[in-house]
């Protein structure tokens, strides 16, 4: 009995970043909105474009390979499974023990993989130069991710999702320099593996500027559909890891009572808005910068990351 | 050093041409012409085609103003690209028209031609079967590493259609080379033959954003050619459209740059700063961008009561808005870092090219058609020609700022001081052919009108002239260097027309 409540826990899980995760897109799209002084479209669009998209006739081209086929669902898979693996409401699920920030790092590593691999395939130059400016912000990215979880881990004495939170969530955890330097960080990681302003501009246009849309230009249909729904996972499993870990209040364990695991739903809710809302104003303030700015951008991430982790070593109060 | 008079006078002076004179030369003088320009003493304001000869308009340095004109038996006289490289895609849209052979050209390639008209050298006496189609040869550019980026004429956004094919070393633009020519609409072989009030019409369609700077062109062509005196309450009034129609560009322009660097929030409040003057321009004449509202010999309609006051408000909120907006542009550092030395363009190939508008202002060169040659009802109103040095976006984007502050002012003179009277009058018919040219400044730079009026005050030959021509060659030298994803900034800053060009 015990075994099915924690399995419907962990499925209701799963199904619920599936669910919130175009809300949050059509969300922040909305308070953008708001911003510019437009109406904005409504919150359910999301939804309804994937619905659309997963309608329409896939377009491929002559010589697209089974790489470019595959690519779609192997990154909606892997970034789902990243996405269902990092607490969103509950602590201590059933399988939380594989909730490992390394494991979250490699599987949205190897979406990328693939996704830069399939911008290539067609051989369209937006293509190519979609992935060459991905996997380029990518390599940047990538280790100031790792750096900040070599961070957490040595505060926290685990990579294990559900143990950090627990840890941050304790008073042991006290005011550390290092985390804060991990948080900033990680906002600049999260903004620029999303794909958002000032890296790149998920609404833009104009083909020459784009970094992920380029790479995905080729696509359409439900393979289009696969890769956007990750889009949106991806967005919302970067602001429930930031949630998670730096604010982790209002998490309930496992093993609560309904009661509690309800209330825990509408406060990750409420987090998700409070992103969204400052992801958002974020954006509207900020213009994109220049491609080759971005390795300054992220370059400051990996050095805050990495001096984060320094600093735990130079002293254990840091 | 010759004046342009000089050479007029040592040709056939062509009667009845206004109010600039034209001359038909012999090969060595127009050679000579060309010498001037190469040498970078006089500017070339267009050049254009007709059966058996072919046309160049001047600007002397002294700012005079002439036609000079060569017969080309064959279709074969001495090519001006050869030494003129402005010249070079007019002539090759004269070739393509007209059937002319300019000797010693060194680009052959067509260019408005497409092979999809059916038919070859459409408006030559003898038009000839269409030629095989061909692929378009792009100018090479070798070395290790380049490769080439293909872009368009079908872009991801909606946008007019145009092919960019950009070769890179990496991100960095090694050669960019335009191929334009897809919305050719022939408004040139639909002149021939129309009566004016139709080819009015055409002309306002020649470039959707500047239909009231191409009507005026066309009407002031029409009416120097015929010897019309416009009343000055529809001199005044052209002013106030033209000014209207230069504040909603500039200010729609401003805003889609910021735009192009993904800062949406310039681009919001322009938008609806320009909604805001459409709407008035909708409430004083009738229609949101004013076409067909300038025809020759007049204006269409009177401006309405309530459209003076609905222009009056709309100037007092843009005076209150957009000095806010100015310094919103002015202090974000992500957007300054953006456009500041982005697609620099040089000031002395703006002086080469005789670039116009904002393209050349912002270059250091500071023609304006309002104040050389000049036309009623500016020699009477206050304003500045801003100018600056720099040449990059920025610039651009400053000088158009400066023109909406000086705009805003002239329309608010103009509304203070517009004479009463009759808005109209009726347009003659000549008794002979007559000839009128016409040079006014659209919000992109000068445009050129002019035209032939034949037997029957039919029109028999016109040409129009997009300051686009010699801004989008300027394009291709201003993005050289800079990294791809800045051409969309770049080219937002020249947005030059491709219906315009096109034709």
């Amino acid at each position: 009995m015990a075994l099915i409540f924690e399995l419907t826990i962990q499925g209701a899980q799963m199904m619920l970043v599936l669910l919130l995760a175009p809300l949050l897109v059509g969300f922040v799209r909305k308070v953008k909105a708001r911003l510019l002084r437009r109406q904005g479209p409504p919150l359910i669009q999301p939804y309804r474009d994937l619905l659309r998209l997963m309608r329409k006739e896939v377009v491929l081209a002559d010589n697209a390979s089974w790489l470019f086929r595959v690519t779609p669902y192997l990154i909606f898979a892997a970034t789902w499974v990243a996405a269902a693996l990092v607490p969103t409401f509950a602590t201590g699920l059933k399988f939380s023990w594989t909730a490992d920030l390394i494991a979250i790092v490699a599987l949205l590593g190897s979406a990328r993989f693939f996704l830069a691999l399939a911008g290539m395939d067609v051989g369209t130059s937006f293509g190519g130069i979609g992935a060459s400016r991905e996997v380029m912000i990518a390599s940047l990215a990538e280790p100031a991710m790792l750096l900040i979880v070599f961070s957490l881990a040595l505060v926290a004495g685990a990579t294990q999702l559900s143990t950090v939170a627990a840890f941050m969530a304790s008073p042991d955890v006290g005011l550390r320099v290092s985390l804060g330097m991990s948080l900033i960080a990680l906002v600049i990681v999260a903004i620029a593996e999303n794909a958002r302003i000032p890296v790149d501009n998920p609404a833009t246009h104009l083909e020459l500027t784009m970094v992920h849309e380029a790479m995905i230009l080729e696509y359409s249909g439900r393979h289009l559909a696969m890769i956007e729904f990750a889009a949106f996972l991806k967005l919302l499993l970067y602001v429930s890891l930031i949630s998670c870990v730096f604010i982790p209040w209002g998490l309930v364990t496992a093993a609560a009572g309904p009661q509690s695991l309800a209330l825990g739903v509408v406060t990750y809710v409420g987090k998700l808005a409070v992103c969204g809302i400052l992801l958002a104003v974020f954006e509207t303030a900020i213009a994109k910068m220049r491609v080759f700015r971005a390795p300054d951008f992220l370059g400051a991430a990996l050095m805050l990351a990495l001096l984060g982790t320094l600093l735990l070593f130079v002293s254990r109060s840091l | 050093m010759p004046a342009l008079i000089d050479i007029i006078e040592a040709g056939r002076p062509v009667e009845h041409h206004t109010p600039w004179r034209r001359a038909v030369v012999t090969p060595r003088i127009w050679n000579l012409a060309v010498e001037q320009l190469a040498e970078g003493r006089w500017s070339l304001l267009g050049l254009w085609g007709e059966p058996e000869t072919v046309h160049m308009a001047l600007l002397d340095a002294a700012r005079g103003i002439g036609v000079i004109s060569l017969k080309s038996p064959g279709g074969r006289y001495p090519s001006v690209g050869r030494r003129h490289p402005p010249a070079l895609r007019l002539e090759r849209a004269a070739a393509d028209l007209f059937g002319l052979l300019p000797q010693g050209l060194p680009d052959t390639r067509r260019w408005l031609d497409h092979s999809h008209w059916g038919v070859s050298h459409p408006l030559a006496t003898r038009p000839q079967p269409p030629v095989a189609a061909s692929s378009y040869r792009f100018l090479a550019a070798e070395g290790d590493s380049l490769h080439q980026i293909p872009v368009g004429p079908v872009h991801a956004g909606i946008i007019e259609p145009g092919h960019f094919r950009f070769t890179a070393s990496g991100e960095t633009v090694v050669r960019l080379e335009e191929r334009l020519g897809y919305v050719h609409k022939g408004i040139e072989g639909l002149m021939a033959g129309s009566p004016i009030d139709r080819a009015a019409r055409l002309a306002g369609r020649t470039s959707g954003d500047s239909t009231v700077a191409y009507s005026l062109a066309f009407a002031r062509a029409v009416e120097a050619a015929l010897g019309v005196e416009v009343p000055p309450r529809a001199l005044w009034l052209r002013a106030l459209m033209a000014e209207l129609e230069r504040v909603a560009n500039h200010l729609g322009d401003i805003g889609a740059i910021c735009n192009d660097a993904a800062f949406a929030i310039m681009h919001a409040h322009c938008g609806v700063l320009r909604e805001r003057v459409l709407r008035a321009s909708d409430a004083a004449f009738g229609h949101r961008l004013m076409r067909d509202c300038i025809v020759p010999g007049g204006v269409a309609s009177d401006l309405r009561e309530e459209g003076e006051h609905a222009v009056r408000s709309v100037i007092v909120e843009i005076r209150q808005r957009f000095p806010h907006l100015v310094e919103l542009y002015d202090n974000t550092a992500s957007l300054q870092d953006r456009t500041v030395a982005t697609g620099r363009l040089g000031v002395e190939l703006a002086r080469q090219y005789a670039a116009g508008g904002y393209v050349g202002r912002a270059s250091g060169r500071d023609f304006d058609a309002r104040r050389t040659p000049g036309y009623a009802p500016y020699d009477e109103l206050a304003f500045e020609v801003p100018a600056l040095q720099e040449g990059d976006v920025n610039a651009r984007v400053w000088i158009r700022i400066r023109e909406v502050e000086q705009s805003l002012s002239l329309v608010e003179q103009i509304l203070d001081r517009l004479p009463d009277g009759p808005i109209r009058v009726d347009v003659t018919q000549p008794d002979g052919p007559r000839e009128g040219l016409a040079l006014v400044e659209g919000f992109r730079g000068d445009i050129l009108a002019w035209l032939r009026i034949g037997e029957g005050g039919l029109v028999e030959r016109c040409h129009l002239r997009d300051p686009s021509w010699f801004q989008w060659p300027l394009l291709e030298a201003a993005i050289e260097g800079n990294i791809v994803a800045d051409f969309p900034l770049c080219n937002k800053s020249f947005n030059c027309s491709y219906s315009g060009h096109d034709l």
